[in-house]
């Protein structure tokens, strides 16, 4: 984030002058529904993005959030629902007609022309004059660090930087709405990680209401102000990336989205568990879960544990992670868990070492029926 | 040791390499073969018609009005082809999918067809102001032309992603025109220069379509010449033959030109190379 906004700061001045104002408009979805055939890939989605807001949304394949992203773009029609754009129902506005900037998952840049001929491609829609044109867009090449390529053809590019001009392209038309649909996955680890925090200043600098879809939940994370996690056509819960990930409201989004193991517990009704024999207080929706055997879901960072003889578990793994160490254990009754360690402190937490795993039952836990 | 090196030695060499050195000699047998096929037939028609004929067939009657005539058929021939095949092809890739393979086996229908069930059926069909027109078969030919033409596009437009180029283009504020226009035709001149060459070809060599309509094409001008001087008939062929030879060669270089500045495919006759979309260059990031 240090250097994110260190670009930010550098680059700010340079962008806004070649992307415009590039004023976020508020963007609703409200009750979207879309089938295709017996398959309904949206059922009912709703979400408020609010202007200069970045929403990922994230899900497993086939979870709707690409139908979502379409539908907003013009490119698919909703069976019921609509989709306003600062206040005005878009859902009969065809795509050309939307003004919003879209960077897709495959290259999408036009064989046929320069990477200059490419992001000037909307100006030119717009009956901008030959000269503004070519200002503006070797502008926006060079606010993505492409001018140099700008006489270019995309087959001669790297996947990044057609991306890059693919981004420059979207910015181009200065854009109510940025739609990206997986425009990192594409490319290698490295480049993505580059290219990941060069759109979130752009973003953040331009204050573009921007939807992104993808299924990698680290991007997810470390971009969107706010993350929607999806399944079967549905929010499951839409929250801060720290929020989503401490206080998840479902089990599905405890298990999508970072590490988390099952524990056994027992659940008498009320907002408490019983796990490894202390009282741990619940959270998220439990209304439905039936008293009795439950899992207690629990995050690796949730959990302690001391190498003790004879205790409730058996260390048959173990990761550095850096400062911290994550060690694989196998409890009585064959369930694997998941906890983490200072590095310093599980160097004595060999395979095969016997330990105690306990929780601390200070922070509130999710619970779900028996798997 | 000694046994492993001798192994070794005499184990065949079955990588990249061989295969490289293997392939030349098939190539050149079936250039070896195809050229006495075809070599040898034109090496005895130009002994026939001697090196006279040829300059005396444009002087013959008709000779103009018939090369002439089958040019025009041509060109109507090729722009009514891509007009209904361009779109359409770029149509069903679009938004019926589904129905390609359906495309496929109605395209090939006038190759399985009779040249007299088509005339007649484009007889039916056709405006009272054109049956007696040589612009009749110009139409004709275009349905002679469709399963060429529908395969060189159906390919070119599968050697892009031509949707999302579609749905990027529509989102930068293109309609339907300006998109086909700017993005899809440019993306497919290869495909498109495939299609005109195919259909070029079919007309100037097509003959029975021609001759049951009764009208002088060149290809029954020949035929009907044959009958007064042999000779100068077969020069006439022959240099129909060189002429659309040039012609395709020229379609051909020139669309190749264009396609290899831009990354495109190479134009060949019969088939649209992938489009290279990957990028060619090391991240330079």
């Amino acid at each position: 984030m240090t250097m994110n906004a260190a670009a930010g700061t550098e680059a700010g001045g340079s962008v806004q002058s070649a992307a415009g104002t590039g004023a976020g408009a508020p963007v609703v979805l409200d009750s979207l529904s879309r089938s295709f055939g017996a398959v309904r890939a949206l059922d009912g989605l709703s979400l408020n993005i609010a202007p200069g807001e970045l929403v990922a949304l994230l899900g497993p394949s086939g979870c709707g959030k690409t139908t979502a992203l379409r539908i907003v773009a013009g490119f698919e029609y909703a069976d019921s629902g609509k989709v306003t754009v600062d206040g005005r129902d878009v859902s009969p506005v065809p795509a050309a007609k939307r003004d919003m900037g879209m960077v897709f998952q495959s290259y999408s840049l036009f064989p046929n022309m320069t990477a200059l001929d490419n992001v000037a491609f909307g100006l030119r829609m717009r009956k901008i004059g030959a000269g503004e044109r070519t200002k503006r867009a070797t502008a926006l090449l060079d606010m993505v660090g492409l001018a140099p390529q700008a006489r270019q053809y995309p087959h001669q590019l790297s996947g990044g930087q057609q991306q890059r001009v693919a981004l420059a392209r979207a910015l181009a038309i200065e854009p109510r709405v940025l739609l990206l649909d997986e425009p990192l996955s594409a490319l290698d680890a490295k480049v993505r990680l580059q290219l990941r925090e060069q759109i979130r200043t752009l973003q953040q600098r331009l204050g573009t209401t921007t939807l992104f879809v993808t299924h990698d939940q680290e991007e997810a994370l470390s971009m969107a102000d706010r993350v929607g996690v999806m399944k079967d056509g549905r929010l499951e819960q839409i929250a801060a990336p720290s929020e989503l990930y401490s206080t998840p409201a479902t089990a599905f989004v405890a298990e999508f989205v970072g590490t988390m193991s099952r524990i056994p517990g027992n659940y008498s009704g009320g907002d408490e568990v019983t796990v490894f024999g202390r009282d741990v207080p619940v959270h998220g929706e439990h209304a439905s879960v039936s008293a009795g055997e439950v899992d207690v879901l629990v995050r690796p960072e949730g959990l302690t544990v001391e190498a003790v003889a004879g205790g409730n578990g058996i260390v048959t793994d173990r990761t550095f992670l850096g400062s911290l160490t994550r060690l694989s254990v196998l409890l009585s009754g064959d369930i694997a868990v998941k906890v983490d360690k200072t590095s310093t402190a599980a160097t004595e937490l060999l395979p095969g070492t016997s330990v105690q795993v306990s929780i601390p039952g200070t922070e509130p836990v999710l619970i779900a029926e028996r798997a | 040791m000694a046994t492993v090196a001798t192994a070794e030695r005499t184990t065949p060499v079955r990588g990249p390499a061989a295969r490289r050195r293997s392939w030349p000699v098939w190539r050149w047998a079936i250039l070896l073969i195809a050229a006495v096929y075809f070599g040898i037939p034109l090496y005895a028609g130009l002994k026939f018609a001697g090196f006279k004929a040829f300059t005396q067939v444009t002087s013959y009657p008709q000779f103009g009005s018939a090369f002439a005539l089958s040019l025009r058929l041509a060109l109507i021939a090729t722009v009514l082809t891509l007009v209904l095949m361009v779109p359409t092809t770029v149509y069903v890739h679009l938004r019926l999918p589904r129905i390609r393979r359906a495309m496929e086996a109605i395209t090939i229908l006038p190759i399985v067809i009779p040249p007299i069930v088509l005339i007649i059926g484009v007889l039916k069909v056709a405006p009272g102001f054109l049956i007696s027109t040589p612009d009749l078969l110009g139409l004709e030919y275009v349905i002679l032309a469709m399963p060429f033409a529908y395969r060189s596009l159906d390919s070119g437009l599968r050697s892009f992603d031509v949707k999302t180029l579609v749905e990027a283009s529509n989102s930068l504020g293109a309609g339907w025109p300006t998109t086909l226009w700017r993005v899809v035709i440019p993306n497919l001149r290869t495909a498109i220069l495939s299609a005109t060459v195919l259909t070029v070809a079919l007309v100037l060599g097509e003959y029975t379509m021609a001759s049951l309509d009764n009208f002088q094409t060149f290809p029954v001008w020949i035929v009907n010449f044959e009958q007064n001087s042999g000779n100068v008939s077969v020069a006439a062929s022959l240099l129909a033959l060189f002429v659309t030879w040039l012609l395709l060669m020229l379609i051909v270089t020139l669309g190749s030109r264009t396609a290899r500045r831009r990354g495109g495919a190479e134009v060949t006759l019969f088939s649209v190379g992938t489009r290279q979309i990957t990028p060619t260059v090391g991240e330079a990031e």
